[in-house]
């Protein structure tokens, strides 16, 4: 009986390291690397054309992560944070890094991988990627907010928020379409919208090594400026409830004059209301007295620090985000690229009339506070912030204060 | 229950085999079920926040501190007894309607039944997103009857009110079932002589048919509210905590998932399983119930 014991314990370890070993083994011939990444159409197209190219050096499988920004990061951390050798490239929000680098789950490039990733990019993309003056991904895409309006409503689009709000008013007292649209949800939306409100104003929310809360009396000026709009003729009833997806259906059906978003909705626009189009204008991001930081968004590729093929992993990277791959990014699925040079390639012209004005913001867009809490941070300033009409601005800053402090220092508790 | 000293040899050895097969059994429950506790609890007297392993320390009860003192907890809190009495007052009442009549039918009794417990039978988290569709504006049948721009899973009360509903919904089956198994326990004599005796039918409810059947009632309470206190899948789907309606599991996954705290995110464990525990345990006490399969209803 105790043999049979035997027998049956040594067979389930027989069969757990069976389990264990299946995941991921691949010695001999091409070394497989695991992409993760957020769902991108055509994103198959250019990890195709990255295969044939790397002639049976490695071979790239595309592994796409829920839609949801959180979901993304979620399923990440959790497998790195267990030591998930399965995972090899990963598409990563330019939030992350610091995250991700400081916990040690992606590695830094150096030598002449890292110098191949930074030739050509922008800076302000290229400074997501960095963590403490290292670099920890090459970008891949980036993506500015901008002022959509319609020039049918609004013949000269305002430069400042109070613009904004004048405007509104004027349409409103003509009995025409006076909604301004922007992210005024509890999710990391608003958090972009304050954020790019601090820095207009001259401030940061935090320090520049992340460290210690700064906010201050731009911050004050920023939530003056959210809570004035949020009671403003510009603000929808929903704004407590809108995301970028809103916003832009709020435009497209008519409701609204305007609306802050990604350059997404002008395709979208194309393609839904294509009698709009010649209305739907863009102009630079609003500022406060001067000129408007504009939100800067985008992707940028990590490898692992668990992946068995790191080598691979870097050039498959590497090919990922090359300029053709980022053209296509580009004028397949509407992706701003990284790389300045793209801007002038083919097709782009064309997909995106408004390239000029994307540059040009890139070039002075708020990047989001670095730190490795950055989730924490976000979480406990979009809860401060929401809903934007009852912000109370002293109390709301010193609110925001205490509780950043303490989300950098992982110390309190998220919602 | 054991004979003591006239056990003769071949039966000590006999039981003592016994013990031995039933060891592997008993080890196995025991790592699965007391070590994750056991470590939960150390976790949550660490400073241990995946991201920053460099400063992962014993720091004692501080977590505890933090976390009781936390407007958040204690919002959650609020909301989860909140949900816990309401859902479960409101099963209770249909659960013993719908008992009732699944006990009294005499025409398709099976397919009454079978119908009733319909909803118990869908997963939970497809039900909660069958919700969310539906509340929501623009797509969903139920967000259509109300009046336009109004997104109610985005607001706090209406959004508590829809979770309630979707539990409502989906445990009163299991209420029904509970329930009808005390009813089972109800001599249909008593109920007759009671008749006879001139009570009407309210009176026979409620002074034959209540107290008999009161050890059914009380533990599917119990099973209810434990079950309840824990509600989470309804809320991750339906709200993921937005607007304040974070239940102690949701905020617990948010601070342990999500933060990748365990220290913070293990002590709300913590005090969930001791939140669950004395409910349990003034419920036994206080109601004089005995613990299922205990107690007098024990030989049955």
């Amino acid at each position: 009986m105790r043999t049979r014991r035997t027998t049956a314990a040594l067979a389930a370890t027989a069969l757990a390291g069976g389990l264990l070993a299946g995941c991921g083994s691949d010695d001999g011939g091409t070394p497989t690397v695991n992409l993760y990444n957020a769902p991108q159409q055509n994103l198959a197209k250019i990890v195709a054309r990255c295969n044939q190219q790397a002639k049976g050096r490695y071979r790239i499988a595309l592994n796409t992560l829920p839609r949801g920004a959180d979901d993304q990061r979620e399923q990440l951390v959790r497998r790195l944070a267990a030591g998930d050798s399965g995972l090899d490239v990963l598409g990563l929000d330019v939030t992350w890094t610091a995250e991700l680098a400081e916990a040690g789950w992606i590695r830094e490039w150096t030598g002449a991988n890292a110098a191949q990733a930074v030739r050509g990019t922008l800076a302000g993309p290229l400074d997501t990627a960095t963590w403490q003056g290292k670099l920890y991904a090459a970008p891949y895409n980036s993506n500015v907010q901008l002022l959509w309006y319609r020039s049918d409503l609004l013949p000269e689009p305002p430069a400042t928020w109070n613009g904004l709000m004048a405007a509104s008013a004027r349409l409103a007292a003509e009995g025409k379409a006076h909604y301004g649209q922007v992210t005024g949800a509890q999710y990391e939306g608003i958090v972009v919208w304050f954020n790019s409100l601090v820095m207009s104003a001259g401030g940061r929310i935090l320090s520049q090594n992340g460290e210690r809360v700064d906010l201050g009396a731009p911050a004050l000026k920023a939530l003056q400026t959210m809570r004035a709009f949020a009671r403003s003729k510009a603000a929808d009833p929903s704004l407590s409830n809108t995301k970028e997806d809103e916003a832009r259906l709020a435009v497209e059906s008519g409701t609204s004059a305007y609306e802050i978003n990604w350059p997404f909705v002008y395709a979208s626009m194309a393609e839904n209301k294509p009698k709009m189009l010649p209305n739907f204008k863009w102009a630079p991001y609003p500022g406060i007295d001067g000129k408007g930081r504009a939100p800067l968004g985008g992707a940028n590729f990590g490898v692992s620090a668990y992946s068995k093929h790191p080598e691979a992993s870097f050039a498959a990277a590497l090919c990922l985000r090359d300029p053709e791959s980022q053209r296509i990014a580009a004028t397949e699925d509407g992706l701003p690229p990284s790389t300045e040079s793209v801007y002038d390639a083919e097709g782009m012209a064309k997909a995106y009339p408004m390239k000029q004005a994307i540059l040009d913001a890139l070039k002075t867009a708020a990047p989001r506070p670095k730190t490795p809490t950055y989730q924490n941070v976000s979480t406990v300033t979009a809860v401060a912030l929401s809903p934007p009409r009852s912000i109370d601005p002293p109390r709301t800053l010193s609110t925001l204060r205490s509780q950043i402090t303490d989300a950098l220092q992982s110390k309190g508790v998220l919602p | 229950m054991s004979p003591k000293a006239t056990v003769s040899e071949g039966r000590r050895s006999e039981r003592k085999l016994g013990w031995w097969l039933c060891a592997p059994a008993a080890i196995v429950m025991l790592a699965v079920t007391g070590w994750p506790i056991v470590y939960s609890v150390l976790l949550s007297l660490q400073r241990y926040d995946l991201r920053f392993p460099g400063r992962k320390a014993w720091i004692g009860l501080e977590n505890y501190g933090t976390v009781l003192t936390s407007s958040f907890w204690w919002t959650a809190f609020g909301v989860t007894l909140l949900i816990t009495v309401v859902s479960v007052l409101i099963e209770l009442v249909l659960g013993m309607a719908i008992a009732v009549v699944m006990y009294r039918t005499l025409l398709g009794r099976g397919l009454v039944r079978t119908v009733v417990l319909i909803p118990y039978g869908i997963v939970t988290v497809a039900a909660a997103y069958g919700w969310k569709y539906a509340w929501t504006p623009g797509t969903g049948w139920l967000a259509g009857l109300l009046p336009d721009g109004s997104a109610p899973l985005t607001q706090h009360w209406p959004a508590i009110f829809i979770i309630i509903l979707a539990e409502v919904w989906k445990t009163t089956p299991f209420m029904a079932l509970l329930l009808m198994a005390g009813l089972a326990l109800v001599p249909e004599d008593a109920l007759k002589a009671a008749s006879m005796d001139g009570a009407s039918a309210w009176q026979r409810f409620r002074m034959i048919t209540l107290p008999l059947m009161k050890p059914a009632i009380v533990s599917a309470l119990l099973f209810r509210i434990l079950d309840a206190f824990r509600i989470f899948d309804n809320i991750y789907v339906l709200t993921n905590g937005a607007s304040d309606t974070s239940s102690v599991s949701v905020i617990a996954y948010h601070n342990l998932i999500g933060g990748l705290n365990l220290g913070i995110g293990s002590t709300m464990s913590v005090l969930i399983f001791l939140a669950v525990a004395i409910i349990a345990f003034a419920f036994v006490k206080g109601l004089g119930a005995s613990a299922p399969g205990q107690g007098t209803g024990g030989r049955r």
